[in-house]
């Protein structure tokens, strides 16, 4: 930790000479903003950070960050950023990926780079939509929505990202908001610290396409009543005036309010993030409101072996005893013979 | 059992075994999927070898794991070639079969030279079985193969009894009739049994007896085959006169891993391998896993896109990265690698060629992968193209793949294929200190701010910098930029960016070797080929030639770019004839780059190597024409 002291850096020093090209308007401004802050805050070298993205609008942000940055193609990002991690495992590398990239085109990297838990942080920006395309539906798009490509309504069921994640075996699994810059910088340190795949589910605002698709839920207006932030240790309360709990009633998760039929914070769910059997996590990730508050915060932070470290144990171990050393003793192992 | 054989072998071996010397010779096993043909054939080349033979191997096997027994669909085969002089093919017409039910003589009949010799498991010639392989009653009559040296050898009930006493299961001592075959082989070339004895003594250590009884089985074979005269004469083939030096079997995969290996180690790199478990390339992947010894990242892909994406990642992070593959895998590549090309980043794509289109014949050989590696993909977007041209030379091409793509920064195709991946022969030991310096552009750490896209005035080739460096950092990508790394739409931008990228591959043609004539610098007719057609070219260019005729070969390794002095050979010869194993990509590519000339074209595209007789007689037609 001494090395804390080490890099003093400001956001500023994470901005890239290039002009941001993002809507004006548009929900990545924020991410951005929020991860340049998060990166000053982890005592790493600049030169160590690296940004791999994959196509659609989010995944121009590389360009706008002056660190290491490799723009991919669609729906590859967790296949390129698992390469560079797994070659170089002191770098800190971030995958910017969006709904359509990460679920669609890219959704096997991205269940497998999950299942490997490579020690990558993956930055999903999901608005539900395809915006670099022009306004087609995306695979979390709601059932029903109207698009180019959907005129008369969608007729299939969307994913939903940390369902996905759960189910691939993730061990990190977090949801921000893009316009929340404080809870969103939190949750980048937070993945940053975590050894393994991390993915942050960004609800985020497509203002040219979408505009509004989040506001629902996170609308100034009606998003304490609407979402509940997650904090590990703490009981799960939420609304305006901080009346409104979760409960466990029987199988399933159900809201209540604090004072009414007797119920006070001591019979509220207390948040258990590094809890390895994900039953509870899996839940708080699928409500949806009406019904519930969406869950925002770190869901789910399990410590597991990441594939870089194992690659790099496996390779010691073996090359402890090996007798091959070098190409001129492979060249000459085996069976050989002379022509004299 | 084994005692009382030998007793009778030390009687017979009195009445003398005639020997005759013979400069070649080609043996072919034979027999279901399951009945170990591949490992037969594969102990009985590395006696030769071991021996001093010089050798060429070819195994034809089945796609499916275990076709259904005793068809002809399931026939399972392993080609050996060996001699006392050099040796470059498998060979076409087989001097001895082995075949271990009527299935394999099916499958093979038609490739014994006529009159040769024909060893089969009588016991295994059952009703059922000649039904299956699709005879009426005696596969030898209806096969008119009355007049070859036939060995109807009771090999099944003779591992029966030679192993009674062992206790093993029925279906483990069955097991052992393809040792009994290969001994009865090792006889008829009068070779020692020592090398796959020690074989099994390695491969069993902890089950002796069923490495015993794998040894029994081939004793008894071998002492079988003297007991009977049918096997006399004995053949002798004297060690081939190769070069001083130290020498070792190799097959295509492996060559190929060893190659970059070797480079790796050169470049002072650390090799990741990003692939995709696909035939004829697996044997890549697998000898790449296997050598963390020498500490190699491999990386089993949930995909083919994804293994060269890992490996393009890994190659940004400051390896030597590799991804393998066959047709089918290319294709699904396509896009990442036009990403290798626009972020300018080294990598090498190996293309193990099989019959396609689609998955095609995945465990057959062919070489019409040609033009998907040129020009396949989206874009202006040029890549070096490298075809290897034998087993032992995959080796030297992987290396050079290698250090192509380090020193230039770009993406090499290197194409191989399912004849070059799994033949063997022996191979001239190299030494590390004998191979070429590779020395990868890695950006000078002053260089602040690093310019991402500024080019080395001779190579044209960009720096690389490598993440973790600090003060270099910088942002690469598919989307067009300037030279100093700034997305750009820019028209004449784009065009200059498109004419350097190109210039860049096209200087490569500076950095190969002139391409060199087999045979007289003029002549009636240059034989054209590329890649793994070398041996089946070579060989019937020098019988034609010993034949008086006035002909000569070239055979392209480097076929983008192409060498220098092309244009210089050609115009020395009355007539040009392209020889390849599609319908004339090679041609069609010659027609293109060197328009003055008239190319005619042998093709084949049957999944098999050319024979050297079908080549001969095309290009005999041709001289003898007008």
């Amino acid at each position: 930790m001494a090395e804390l002291n080490t890099f003093q850096y400001t956001p500023k020093d994470f901005k890239s000479d290039q002009e941001v090209r993002w809507c004006p308007g548009c929900g990545d401004h924020a991410v951005l903003n929020a991860v340049q802050k998060a990166l000053t805050e982890l005592g790493i070298p600049k030169e160590k950070f690296t940004f791999i993205s994959g196509i659609g609008c989010s995944s121009r942000f590389p360009y706008y960050m002056n660190t290491y940055g490799f723009h991919g193609i669609h729906g590859r990002a967790a296949a390129i950023a698992s390469g560079v991690k797994i070659a170089n495992p002191e770098l800190s590398v971030w995958e910017i990926t969006g709904d359509g990239d990460a679920l669609a085109i890219g959704g096997n990297h991205f269940i497998h780079a999950i299942r490997r838990n490579v020690d990558i942080n993956i930055i999903l920006f999901n608005n539900e939509i395809y915006g670099l395309t022009k306004g087609q539906y995306s695979p979390t798009s709601e059932k029903g929505l109207v698009t180019k490509t959907s005129p008369f309504g969608t007729v299939e069921e969307p994913f939903s990202v940390g369902e996905l994640v759960i189910g691939a075996k993730g061990k990190f699994f977090a949801r921000t908001v893009d316009a929340n810059v404080t809870l969103s910088t939190q949750i980048y340190v937070e993945a940053a610290n975590h050894k393994g795949t991390s993915v942050i589910e960004v609800l985020q605002n497509c203002v040219i396409f979408n505009d509004g698709i989040h506001d629902v839920v996170t609308g100034r207006e009606v998003r304490d009543d609407r979402t509940i932030i997650l904090k590990h240790g703490e009981p799960m309360k939420f609304g305006k005036d901080s009346d409104k709990g979760l409960v466990l009633d029987g199988l399933k998760l159900r809201v209540v309010r604090l004072g009414e039929n007797g119920i006070t914070e001591k019979n509220l769910l207390i948040h258990d993030a590094h809890e390895s059997n994900p039953g509870i996590q899996y839940m708080l990730a699928n409500m949806r409101y009406p019904e519930y508050p969406v869950a925002l915060g770190v869901i789910r932070s399990v410590e597991g072996n990441t594939y870089e470290t194992d690659v790099e144990k496996q390779i010691e171990n073996i090359q402890k005893d090996a007798k091959i050393k070098c190409m001129d003793d492979l060249l000459t192992s085996g069976s050989t013979w002379k022509v004299e | 059992m084994q005692s009382s054989l030998k007793v009778n072998l030390i009687s017979i071996m009195a009445k003398n075994s005639q020997v005759i010397k013979r400069e070649e010779v080609v043996i072919r096993f034979s027999g279901d999927s399951g009945d170990g043909m591949q490992l037969t054939g594969t102990l009985f080349s590395d006696t030769a070898a071991l021996y001093g033979n010089d050798l060429s191997t070819f195994p034809d096997y089945p796609a499916e794991i275990r076709a259904p027994q005793g068809t002809v669909g399931g026939v399972s085969g392993f080609q050996v070639h060996m001699g006392h002089s050099e040796i470059n093919t498998p060979g076409d017409y087989a001097d001895v079969l082995v075949a271990m039910n009527p299935a394999a003589i099916k499958a093979n009949a038609r490739w014994v030279r006529p009159g040769g010799t024909i060893i089969f498991d009588k016991d295994n010639f059952t009703d059922k079985n000649i039904e299956k392989a699709g005879y009426q009653s005696n596969p030898i009559a209806e096969e008119k193969l009355d007049n070859y040296n036939i060995i109807a050898a009771p090999i099944s009930s003779m591992v029966k009894e030679a192993l009674k006493d062992f206790g093993l299961e029925p279906k483990s001592v069955l097991r052992t009739k393809n040792m009994f075959a290969l001994g009865m082989v090792y006889w008829l070339f009068s070779r020692k049994l020592k090398y796959t004895e020690q074989y099994f003594d390695k491969k069993f250590v902890k089950r002796p007896e069923i490495a015993e009884a794998n040894k029994v089985a081939l004793r008894s074979g071998y002492y079988y085959a003297e007991t009977i005269e049918a096997l006399n004469p004995v053949i002798k083939i004297e060690p081939a006169q190769n070069a001083k030096g130290t020498y070792r079997n190799i097959c295509g995969n492996v060559a190929t891993s060893w190659g970059f290996l070797a480079a790796a180690e050169k470049a002072g790199l650390k090799v990741f391998i990003g692939s995709y478990p696909i035939t004829p390339a697996s044997g890549i992947l697998e000898e790449m896993a296997a050598r963390k010894d020498l500490g190699v990242k491999s990386f089993q892909a949930e995909d083919e896109i994804a293994g060269i994406c890992t490996a393009l990642g890994a190659s940004f992070a400051g390896y030597l990265a590799v991804t393998s593959t066959s047709g089918p895998g290319l294709a699904l590549k396509s896009e990442a690698i036009g990403l290798a090309v626009m972020a300018e980043l080294p990598i090498v794509i190996v293309n193990v060629q099989r019959g396609g289109p689609s998955t095609g014949l995945p465990t057959k050989t062919e070489q019409t992968d040609l033009m998907q590696a040129i020009f396949g993909r989206n874009g202006e977007c040029p890549v070096v193209v490298i075809a290897a041209s034998a087993p032992a030379d995959c080796f030297h091409f992987a290396y050079e793949a290698a250090k192509i793509a380090l020193e230039h920064m770009t993406p090499v195709l290197l194409l191989s294929d399912s004849y070059l991946a799994n033949s063997s022969e022996p191979w001239k030991i190299p030494e590390m200190s004998e191979l070429p310096e590779i020395k990868p552009p890695f950006a000078d750490k002053k260089e602040i701010p690093f310019l991402p896209y500024k080019r080395n005035c001779e190579t044209l080739a960009r720096s690389w910098a490598i993440p973790g460096t600090p003060g270099l950092e910088h942002r690469i990508g598919g989307l067009e930029k300037t030279l100093r790394g700034t997305v750009s739409y820019g028209p004449e931008n784009h065009e200059m960016m498109v004419k350097l990228r190109a210039d860049k591959v096209a200087r490569v043609a500076d950095k190969i070797p002139d391409l060199s004539v087999f045979g007289e610098k003029s002549g009636d007719l240059l034989v054209v080929g590329w890649g793994g057609s070398q041996g089946y070219l070579m060989t019937a260019v020098r019988e034609l030639q010993a034949e008086g005729y006035k002909i000569s070969l070239v055979n392209f390794n480097y076929i983008n770019p192409l060498p220098k002095n092309v244009r210089e050979i050609f115009s020395k010869f009355k007539k040009i004839i392209v020889a390849e194993l599609n319908m004339g990509q090679f041609a069609d590519y010659l027609r293109i780059k060197y328009q003055e000339f008239s190319y005619q074209q042998i093709n084949k595209i049957q999944g098999l190597p050319f024979t050297i007789n079908e080549i001969k007689e095309k290009c005999i037609n041709i001289l003898e024409e007008n």
